[in-house]
């Protein structure tokens, strides 16, 4: 198992966003959330990276333990791999330096190899004219290709995706799904939280449905999309379709 | 031109000149450890630590609620009674602008860290960079090109409280120019010389000042 969520609960002050929640990931495997907003599944994502702390449960990442206090944390983000609604990419760096940061500084790796190993990502993501670009200057769609090809230069086993084109204008969604859905293809594990029910459709390998802090539904694509079974599952998606 | 060059505007100048080495001297090596302290303090003020945070805060609103004219004097005629050993007029002086601008420069680092936005915090750590590495390589050098312009205004800020140091006879600008009227009465001309030396510095500062903020966009 990649990811194993055991009883996961999330509390912010007296309000608890996740109320026990259950989860596996295998290898290779496309999970995508879907559901109302405030139903906790960016919460949820972000536990699977401890930047939130859990409050109660387990969260294993293969055989670590997060919650676990003596587990190197640093270490096992640089397996997990994160994309951000709002890309968060470094402003001050180029887009080359965005990407070659964490191999040199968390792996040692030498400059020049960064920038070797950098160049076939940003092929894949199809902004390998925009090396030395700043970010300033790149278009939404760009920027979370960047964030992408930052995440990836980390060689994460996992993938965790928060919204990736919720920020974009709806001309430039279809280049990040683009990119997003090679990765899937390429076998890599996938959480993807997201309102593009097109992608969760034919991407997903399970769809998960949350709501209130708890999933309601999880199922494969064809089932949730075809013929759930919860209500609140058939209401939410009788809005959104 | 010759009486002019015998006037007391000319004459002063040498004085002027002098005490402006420890005036710079002063500020330059002060704002330095200021700076270095005002690093430090800034960053334990946005610490989850409590005592850490309420050290730092003490520190700051200790430094920051007293004149800098009883820091010197606490500094240089205060401490020694406790120390039991005599501080000289110009570390005194060095120390009172390092702690009293660390005080400021806390404030100044502290605002410009808090405002750099969360997202880069947790892109940083979610890549698996440490805490200090996030903060060396990403939060800090955003935020510093956000503190050059508040930094500036603090280095006139201290410049110019230099100057209080005359009142334990440290012979920086303002003190030289006492001097000279001392022996010559030539208030109105040393005075003046004194005031426009200090604008030589301070206008072009603010000027260049203004050019960064501009190139910043802040």
């Amino acid at each position: 198992m990649m990811i194993t969520v055991k009883d996961l609960h999330k509390s912010f002050g007296k309000n608890e966003v996740l109320k026990g929640i259950d989860l596996e990931v295998k290898e290779q495997e496309v999970v995508c959330v879907i559901g109302p907003s405030g139903s906790g599944k960016s919460t949820l994502l972000r536990c699977l990276n401890l930047l939130e702390e859990v409050t109660s449960g387990d969260v294993f990442i293969e055989n670590d333990n997060l919650t676990d206090k003596k587990v190197n944390i640093n270490e096992i983000r640089s397996r997990v791999g994160m994309v951000f609604q709002h890309f968060n990419l470094f402003p001050h760096m180029t887009v080359l330096e965005n990407i070659t940061l964490g191999p040199i500084k968390i792996k040692g790796v030498k400059k020049d190899d960064a920038i070797k190993a950098a160049m076939p990502l940003l092929e894949k993501v199809g902004l390998e004219d925009k090396a030395e670009m700043y970010p300033e200057s790149l278009s939404g769609g760009q920027k979370q290709r960047v964030a992408i090809a930052r995440s990836l230069a980390m060689e994460p086993k996992i993938m965790l995706f928060d919204e990736p084109t919720s920020a974009l204008d709806p001309e430039l969604v279809g280049d990040v799904l683009a990119v997003m859905k090679n990765l899937a293809k390429e076998g890599m594990t996938m959480v993807v939280v997201t309102h593009e029910m097109g992608f969760a459709r034919e991407m997903g390998d399970r769809v998960i449905f949350m709501d209130e802090g708890i999933i309601m539904e999880e199922d494969t694509p064809d089932v949730i999309f075809g013929n759930p079974t919860n209500p609140r599952t058939k209401e939410f998606l009788s809005k959104v379709l | 031109m010759e009486a002019f060059l015998e006037s007391h505007y000319v004459r002063v100048m040498p004085f002027l000149l002098e005490g402006l080495v420890y005036t710079l001297l002063i500020t330059g090596v002060g704002l330095f450890f200021g700076f270095i302290l005002g690093a430090i303090v800034g960053l334990a003020r946005l610490s989850k630590n409590k005592i850490i945070y309420v050290l730092s805060s003490i520190y700051v609103e200790a430094l920051r609620g007293t004149p800098i004219l009883a820091q010197i004097l606490f500094i240089y005629f205060g401490l020694p009674d406790l120390l039991g050993f005599n501080i000289d007029k110009i570390t005194a002086s060095i120390i009172a602008i390092a702690v009293n601008a660390g005080a400021y420069i806390a404030e100044i680092v502290r605002g410009a860290v808090y405002s750099i936005d969360k997202g880069q915090n947790e892109a940083g750590r979610s890549i698996g960079l440490t805490r200090g590495q996030t903060m060396r390589y990403i939060i800090w050098p955003q935020a510093f090109r956000r503190m050059i312009p508040p930094l500036g205004n603090q280095f006139v800020i201290s410049l110019k409280d230099t100057s209080l140091f005359s009142v334990i006879a440290v012979g920086e600008m303002l003190y030289m120019g006492q001097q000279y009227y001392g022996i010559t009465f030539a208030a109105f001309e040393a005075l003046t010389m004194v005031c426009l030396m200090y604008l030589a510095i301070t206008v072009p500062t603010a000027l260049y000042l203004r050019k960064v903020e501009r190139r910043l966009d802040v």
